[in-house]
C-alpha cells in the first residue's frame, strides 16, 4: 500500500483536532474504547455529544487546558492509502512544532476559520510549509456551517490566500470548504454546498500525486555505519550501511566518495544478505565497493559528474528554537548534517523574515525563539551539501548547543 | 526490476526502522534493546538482525522480569537468545522488592506493572546503559502519540513531555550529559496492523500466546484474565475454560485475553482488521486513569 505523510496546522480554535477526529471517525479508524473514553470525558465536563478533540489531545496538560501542546502523530488507512499525520499545534512554540511536524511530510493541511479568514498564523503556516519544501498545500476552510455554507465567504478566503501564496514556492494549493464538526466535505461530499465541485478532503488525500517529489537523479548515500563482522565466516566482509537519500545505485556503478574524492565501483547492494539489483531512496541498504578504500561514518557516496562540492561556508535559512539563548553573530555550535557532526561558527546574520508579511529585516542583531532568518555559517570541516530545494536530506542540518545538547536550530541550505 | 521507484508502506517502515537502529549503534556507547517477548519487541530484534547483517546486532537484550510471566513468554525468550546467539540481561522486579527498592501492591488488583520502572532504571544504571531501544508505537496510546524517535531522559530517568527536543527530518540528536540516557523507538510510525502484516511477510516467530488456545479464564471489569499463580479469582468470579488469544503480552496480572479462534497469522490479521477496540483496551494498567500511560512514562516506564 502507498504511504502519504502529511501535516496539519491551524490557529487556536480552528477545529484542527476536530477535523482529525472526524477523519479518523468517518473513515472508521477510531476504535470503540477511544470513542467511549472521549464520550465519558465530554459528559463529565457537562458538554454534549463527543468532543473528538479529546481523542487526539493526549497529555495531561493538554486535556486540562483544552489545547494541543506538542506535535502528535496519528495513523489511519483506507483501502487506497496509509496515512501518517503530524498534527502541529498553532500557538506555543509554533515554529518549532510546525517545522518538526512538517519536516518529513510531503503535503500540508492548513486550517482556516471561514469567519476570520486568512490571519497571521495562516500566513506563517503557509510560509513555513513552502520553506520546508512542501509542494502541496491544502487549505481547509472550516466552520462553513457557521456562515450558512456561503460560497462568497469561501471565495473570499481563497482570494486572500492566493494573494499571499503568490509570493511563495508552492506547486499546488487546493481549497476545500468543510465543516469538521458536522463532517461536511471531510470524508464524503456535502449536500449543503452544491456550488462546490471539488473533492472531499479524504478523496483528495487519497488521490493526490506526490510521487514526483522523489529525487531519482542525484545519487546520494551518506554512510551511517561500517559493518565488519570479523567472524570466521565473513572474515573480509566490509559493508557500508546507510539509507539512500537520492538517485539510484546499482552493482557496477562507478562511485565517488566524499570528502576524500576516491573512486571505486559498486560491487554489491544488499539488504540483510540479499543482493538487490538497485537501491533508491529511501531504502536502507548495505553497499560493498570493489576497492579497499578508507570510508567511515559521515562520508558521502555519490557519482562522478554529479556531486555536491565540499564546502566550509554555508548560506542557510535558519529556524531558531531556543528561548533561553537568542542566536548572535560569533556563536559556536555543533552542526549535524546527514551522518556527520562538525563544529560551526555563525559568521553573519543576514536578515530575518517577518513570517506574516514576508518582509525582510536587515537590521538584525539576533535571532530569537521562533525567528526565521538567513545566516552564514563556517564549519570546522567541509560538508557535502546540496541546495535544500534539490535534495532535502543533503540540504538540511540541525544546530545543537554544545553545552545543553539541545537542538536549537534547523537549517536549510540556500541555492 | 522495479521502474516506478516506489516502496510500499511496509518497506518504508522497515527502512526507517533500520535507519534508526543504525543511528543508535553509531551514536551511543552502550545501547540495549528492551525485550518483552511481545510482537513489537520481536519486530525490533528482527530489524536489528537485518540492519547489521552479516554481523550480529551490536545490542544485548534487556528483559525486565516482573516475575509474573506467562510460562510461554520465558520459554520463547530463552530459545530465541540461544538460537540467535544474543546476549540477555534480566532485570528482576522480585529483586527490587527483596532489596526494598519498591513496595509491592496488595489486594485483588495488585500488579507489579508500575514497579517495573524502578527495576528498569536500576538496570540502566547498573549496566551504564546510555540508550534503551523499545518497541513502543505512537498509535498504541495517546501519550505515546507525542513521543519522539530519540526521546531524552534526564538523570532521574524522567520524560518531560512538555519540553521535548524538536526532531527534524531524520537528523537524530542523541547528545546528552553524563548520567542521562535515551529511549529510542524505531517502530514509532507502525500500527498494530503494520506489525502483523510485517510479521507475516518476514515470517517472524512469535510466542504461542498470540494465537488461539484453550485456557482457564475469569471475567473482571469486562476483561478476561487468565488464571495464573499470580492472580486469584475472587469468590464471586467464576473460572471457565475458553478459547482465547492475547493481543498484547505483558505482565500476566494485567494483560487481558480476548475470545478468539484465530489460530494462525491470516486469521489474526483478519481479526485485527475487524477489531473495534484498540489492543491496549485489554490492558488493566492503562485504565487506572485518563493519563495513566503519561504518568508512568514520566517516571521512567517503557
Amino acid at each position: 500500500m502507498d504511504l502519504l505523510r502529511f501535516s496539519t496546522a491551524g490557529s487556536v480554535d480552528d477545529g484542527k483536532s476536530t477535523l482529525i477526529g472526524r477523519l479518523l471517525f468517518d473513515s472508521k479508524n477510531l476504535f470503540e474504547d477511544q470513542l467511549q473514553a472521549a464520550e465519558r470525558v465530554t459528559k463529565r465536563r457537562g458538554q454534549e455529544g463527543v468532543d473528538l478533540a479529546l481523542v487526539t489531545d493526549g497529555l495531561r496538560a493538554e486535556r486540562e487546558q483544552g489545547i494541543t501542546i506538542d506535535v502528535a502523530y496519528r495513523y489511519f488507512a483506507t483501502p487506497r492509502r496509509k496515512f501518517i499525520i503530524a498534527d502541529t499545534p498553532g500557538h506555543i512554540q509554533y515554529t518549532r512544532n510546525m517545522v518538526t511536524g512538517a519536516s518529513m511530510t510531503s503535503l500540508a493541511v492548513v486550517l482556516v476559520d471561514v469567519r476570520n479568514g486568512v490571519v497571521e498564523q495562516t500566513c506563517r503556516h503557509a510560509f513555513i510549509s513552502s520553506l520546508l519544501g512542501i509542494r502541496h498545500l491544502v487549505v481547509a476552510v472550516n466552520k462553513m456551517d457557521l456562515v450558512d455554507h456561503s460560497e462568497e465567504a469561501f471565495r473570499k478566503v481563497e482570494d486572500e490566500m492566493d494573494a499571499f501564496a503568490s509570493r511563495l514556492d508552492v506547486a499546488a494549493i487546493t481549497y476545500i470548504p468543510i465543516s469538521a464538526l458536522h463532517g461536511d466535505n471531510v470524508v464524503t461530499r456535502s449536500k449543503h454546498m452544491p456550488w462546490y465541485e471539488g473533492p472531499s478532503m479524504l478523496y483528495h488525500l487519497e488521490n493526490v500525486r506526490v510521487g514526483s517529489d522523489l529525487n531519482t537523479t542525484d545519487a546520494r548515500f551518506p554512510v551511517q555505519y561500517v559493518i565488519r563482522p570479523q567472524t570466521k565466516e565473513h572474515h573480509d566482509f566490509r559493508g557500508y550501511a546507510g539509507r539512500v537519500s537520492g538517485g539510484v545505485f546499482r552493482p557496477g556503478d562507478r562511485v565517488r566518495v566524499l570528502p576524500s574524492g576516491f573512486e571505486s565501483t559498486v560491487e554489491s547492494v544488499q539488504s540483510a544478505g540479499r543482493n538487490l539489483e538497485e537501491a533508491f531512496a529511501p531504502l536502507s541498504v548495505v553497499m560493498q565497493l570493489a576497492d579497499d578504500i578508507d570510508i567511515s561514518r559521515g562520508d558521502l557516496i555519490c557519482k562522478p559528474g554529479n556531486q555536491p562540492e565540499p564546502s566550509q561556508d554555508l548560506d542557510v535559512m535558519l529556524c531558531w528554537f531556543s528561548g533561553a539563548k537568542p542566536l548572535k553573530r560569533g556563536a559556536k555550535l555543533v552542526a549535524r548534517h546527514t551522518t556527520r557532526e562538525v563544529q560551526c561558527l555563525v559568521e553573519e546574520l543576514t536578515y530575518t523574515v517577518d513570517v506574516n508579511t514576508l518582509h525582510r529585516n536587515e537590521e538584525v542583531s539576533e535571532l530569537r525563539m521562533n525567528d526565521i532568518g538567513r545566516v552564514k555559517v563556517r564549519t570546522s570541516e567541509p560538508l557535502c551539501v546540496d541546495a535544500y530545494r534539490r535534495s532535502r536530506a543533503t540540504g538540511s542540518l540541525i544546530l545543537v548547543d554544545p553545552f545543553t545538547h539541545e537542538t536549537v536550530g534547523a537549517g536549510m541550505v540556500r541555492g | 526490476m522495479r521502474h516506478s521507484f516506489r516502496l510500499d508502506h511496509l518497506e518504508h517502515l522497515e527502512s526507517e526502522g533500520i535507519y534508526v537502529l543504525r543511528e543508535v549503534a553509531a551514536q551511543f556507547e552502550r545501547p540495549v534493546i528492551l525485550f518483552s517477548g511481545g510482537k513489537d519487541s520481536m519486530v525490533v530484534v528482527h530489524l536489528a538482525r537485518k540492519a547489521f547483517w552479516p554481523a550480529k546486532p551490536p545490542f544485548p537484550l534487556v528483559h525486565i522480569d516482573t516475575g509474573h510471566n506467562f510460562r510461554e513468554t520465558i520459554e520463547f525468550r530463552d530459545a530465541l537468545v540461544k538460537d540467535w546467539g544474543l546476549e540477555l540481561v534480566v532485570g528482576s522486579v522480585q529483586e527490587s522488592i527483596d532489596q526494598g527498592r519498591v513496595q509491592e501492591e496488595t489486594g485483588p488488583n495488585a500488579s507489579r506493572n508500575w514497579l517495573q520502572s524502578v527495576t528498569l532504571l536500576d538496570t540502566i544504571e547498573a549496566h551504564s546503559i546510555d540508550c534503551a531501544v523499545g518497541g513502543a508505537r505512537r498509535d498504541e496510546e495517546k501519550a505515546r502519540a507525542k513521543e519522539r524517535f530519540f526521546s531524552h531522559r534526564n538523570a532521574f530517568g524522567q520524560w518531560d513531555p512538555k519540553n521535548q527536543r524538536p526532531e527534524l527530518w531524520d537528523l537524530f540528536n542523541g547528545r546528552k550529559a553524563p548520567g542521562e540516557h535515551f529511549r529510542v523507538f524505531p517502530l514509532s510510525n507502525w500500527t498494530e496492523m503494520d506489525i502483523w502484516m510485517y510479521v507475516r511477510r518476514e515470517e517472524i516467530r512469535l510466542p504461542s500466546l498470540y494465537f488461539a488456545h484453550e485456557r482457564p479464564v475469569f471475567e473482571r471489569k469486562g476483561m478476561l484474565l487468565a488464571v495464573t499463580d499470580f492472580i486469584e479469582p475472587r469468590a464471586s468470579e467464576t473460572v471457565r475454560t475458553e478459547t482465547v488469544r492475547f493481543r498484547t503480552i505483558g505482565d500476566a496480572t494485567c494483560t487481558a485475553a480476548v475470545p478468539s479462534t484465530a489460530a494462525d497469522l491470516d486469521s489474526v490479521i483478519a481479526e485485527v482488521a475487524a477489531a473495534r477496540m484498540t489492543e491496549r483496551g485489554g490492558r488493566v494498567d492503562d485504565r487506572r486513569s485518563e493519563t495513566a500511560m503519561e504518568d508512568r512514562k514520566r517516571e521512567g516506564y517503557f
